[in-house]
């Protein structure tokens, strides 16, 4: 038994949420192999290739792998998958992109997010936006898996030593082109892999206002996350989002500011370890999940909180 | 004929061969977004006796945006489609009021996994050839986000999922895609698949009129067995259980008495 987990990186570097699946594929059981498709990848393929518990790391290296685009991906992991039992991807937006595409074309159903694995056939994942957990038995014969990351710790980056195999590209399907990407900028830690979320609401009530937020966030080196409420508002872009379309996050503390608690961004937050919840709104269902809930205007209490930190 | 009602049957008499676009819609009947959901004590799932059904509100994106594709002239004819029980015609109603031409509707009372919803419409898709297929990014009880791609799959159309925004320009779509970093711009031939995210657009709400117009339009029925597909599945669900309960928290009086906890009881800081 092998198992392909697909690598996820921007060619340059390696990302941590590949680290977490390997973790996975690790719970799972049998050979890993990693396979990084991309344009001049060889810097993550390198990065793969000393992941603890790698035995051996697959490099697709052409153009057409360059942003991932399903199209052309999913044929090259297809080719490739028949020689393993599971077929693992972080449930990031790539690997929620182009995974589906993969187990339809090798006719098999796919099993989204896990958070658990209890069998090399048998997983849990959340449905309703976590609020139940089901625990599912797979019998097809590859198992196409995207994973959780935040249910899995992250596998040791050093300590592998896997050889490094090129595989030959899968040509251009040719019915999707990659005209430009908007990135933002940030130089706080990442919201899917911090220690310390801060996220702000509608009670935020400005953009302006999150200024608050970032300079109490860097003084504790955390990342800043947003409800769907002040995304829409418009108070900050739309990949601060937490919740169950956002993005899921599980760090050590997580603080809520200015959130109600809607079912769906609870989706997203409530497996962190504590939980505190700054709201002037005592009824506010937030307060349900907190550890630590402390009633009040948070135009008052960050500034104080900032002091004393 | 009214000076304006002229005008438009004028306009679209030009338009005629650039409005030959059509739409498929795929809706899904889904539990309530604001209702808490409780698993059953037997763990065989959750309880969905007596709780309030709604379309899933991604669908109800993909239909909004595939209604003002037609306002735009863009679209020339909406098809939505359902897949689930009986009742899901309501769902369906709903589509066709909010601006659905006509809708079809394909009764199973199993509870399908995405494949096999992927592979009936796949049917749908060969029977009707749509430009452009529009299903929500994923639903709100399973929670699979697999549908759309794994139709895109089976179409061997390209895929443009978690749409922000779209630009139909001749046989091309620009799709603006959310992603985790922030946005991807992507450009796919047509026919294509299409998920959408939140922010594509703001759903509007059908009106009393358009829900007694939406009674009239077309609704046919098929059965899984007419469109060849086999649903069995791969996966069984063993057993459905609340998450795990947090331990009830405690509300703190000051500021200062938060971070003591944060750093002494809590050790977080």
């Amino acid at each position: 038994m092998a198992i392909l987990v697909i690598a996820e990186h921007d060619n340059a570097v390696l990302a941590a949420a590949t680290l977490n699946t390997v973790t996975a594929a690790q719970a799972i059981g049998g050979d890993i192999h990693v396979l990084v498709a991309g344009s001049g990848c060889t810097a993550a393929a390198e990065a793969a290739a000393k992941i603890d518990g790698v035995s051996k790391v697959l490099v697709a290296d052409d153009a057409i792998y360059a942003h991932q685009l399903p199209e052309n991906i999913a044929p090259l992991i297809v080719g490739l998958a028949k020689g393993y039992s599971h077929v693992l991807a972080p449930a990031s937006t790539n690997g929620k992109n182009y995974l589906p595409r993969v187990a339809a074309l090798l006719d098999v159903d796919q099993i989204s997010d896990i958070i658990a694995v209890e069998g090399a056939d048998t997983f849990k994942r959340p449905i309703y936006a976590g609020n139940a957990i089901a625990t599912v038995q797979s019998s097809a014969p590859i198992k196409v898996i995207s994973v959780r990351t935040t249910g899995f710790d992250p596998a040791s980056a050093q300590g592998g030593s896997a050889a490094i195999e090129q595989v030959a590209a899968a040509g251009d399907a040719g019915k999707s082109t990659f005209l430009g990407e908007e990135v933002a900028k940030s130089d706080r830690p990442e919201l899917g892999s911090a220690k310390i979320v801060i996220s702000g609401g509608r009670g935020m009530l400005s953009s302006d206002n999150f200024q608050m937020l970032y300079t109490l966030a860097d003084k504790l080196g955390a990342a800043v996350g947003a409800s769907r409420a002040a995304v829409d508002a418009g108070f900050v872009p739309n990949d601060l989002q937490v919740g169950q379309t956002g993005k899921i996050v599980a760090p050590q503390l997580y603080i809520a500011v200015g959130i109600s608690g809607a079912i769906q961004h609870l989706a997203g937050m409530k497996d962190s370890k504590v939980i505190v919840a700054i709201n002037k709104d005592p009824e506010a269902p937030i307060f349900q999940v907190a550890d630590y809930g402390l009633v009040g205007d948070l135009f008052e209490v960050i500034p104080e909180l900032e002091k004393l930190v | 004929m009214s000076l304006a009602r002229f005008a438009s049957a004028q306009s679209n008499l030009f338009e005629g061969d650039e409005e030959s676009m059509k739409v498929l819609v795929a809706v899904k009947r889904v539990v309530d977004y604001n209702v808490k959901v409780r698993v059953k004590p037997d763990n065989s799932g959750v309880d969905l006796a007596n709780v309030k059904m709604s379309m899933n509100p991604f669908c109800e994106i993909a239909v909004e945006e595939a209604v003002r594709l037609k306002e735009k002239k863009v679209a020339s004819e909406i098809v939505v489609v359902s897949i689930g029980p009986n009742a899901a015609q309501e769902q369906l109603r709903t589509a066709l009021a909010l601006g659905g031409d006509r809708a079809i509707l394909v009764e199973t009372n199993d509870e399908l996994g995405s494949l096999a919803v992927a592979k009936l419409l796949k049917a749908v898709v060969d029977k009707e050839q749509p430009q452009l297929v529009i299903l929500g990014k994923q639903a709100i009880d399973s929670d699979n986000n697999q549908t759309g791609q794994m139709l895109a799959a089976l179409t061997g159309y390209p895929q443009g999922t978690f749409a922000s925004k779209l630009e139909a320009d001749g046989d091309k779509i620009k799709v603006t895609r959310e992603i985790d970093g922030g946005l991807q711009i992507v450009e796919l031939a047509l026919p294509a698949v299409i998920t959408t995210d939140l922010r594509l657009n703001e759903p509007r709400y059908a009106s009393l009129p358009n829900i007694m117009k939406a009674k009239k339009k077309p609704l046919d029925i098929l059965k899984p067995e007419d469109l060849g597909v086999s649903l069995s599945s791969s996966i069984k669900v063993l057993k459905v259980e609340a998450p795990a309960e947090r331990s009830p928290g405690i509300k703190v009086a000051s500021v200062a008495e938060l971070v003591e906890k944060l750093k002494n009881e809590a050790k977080v800081i």
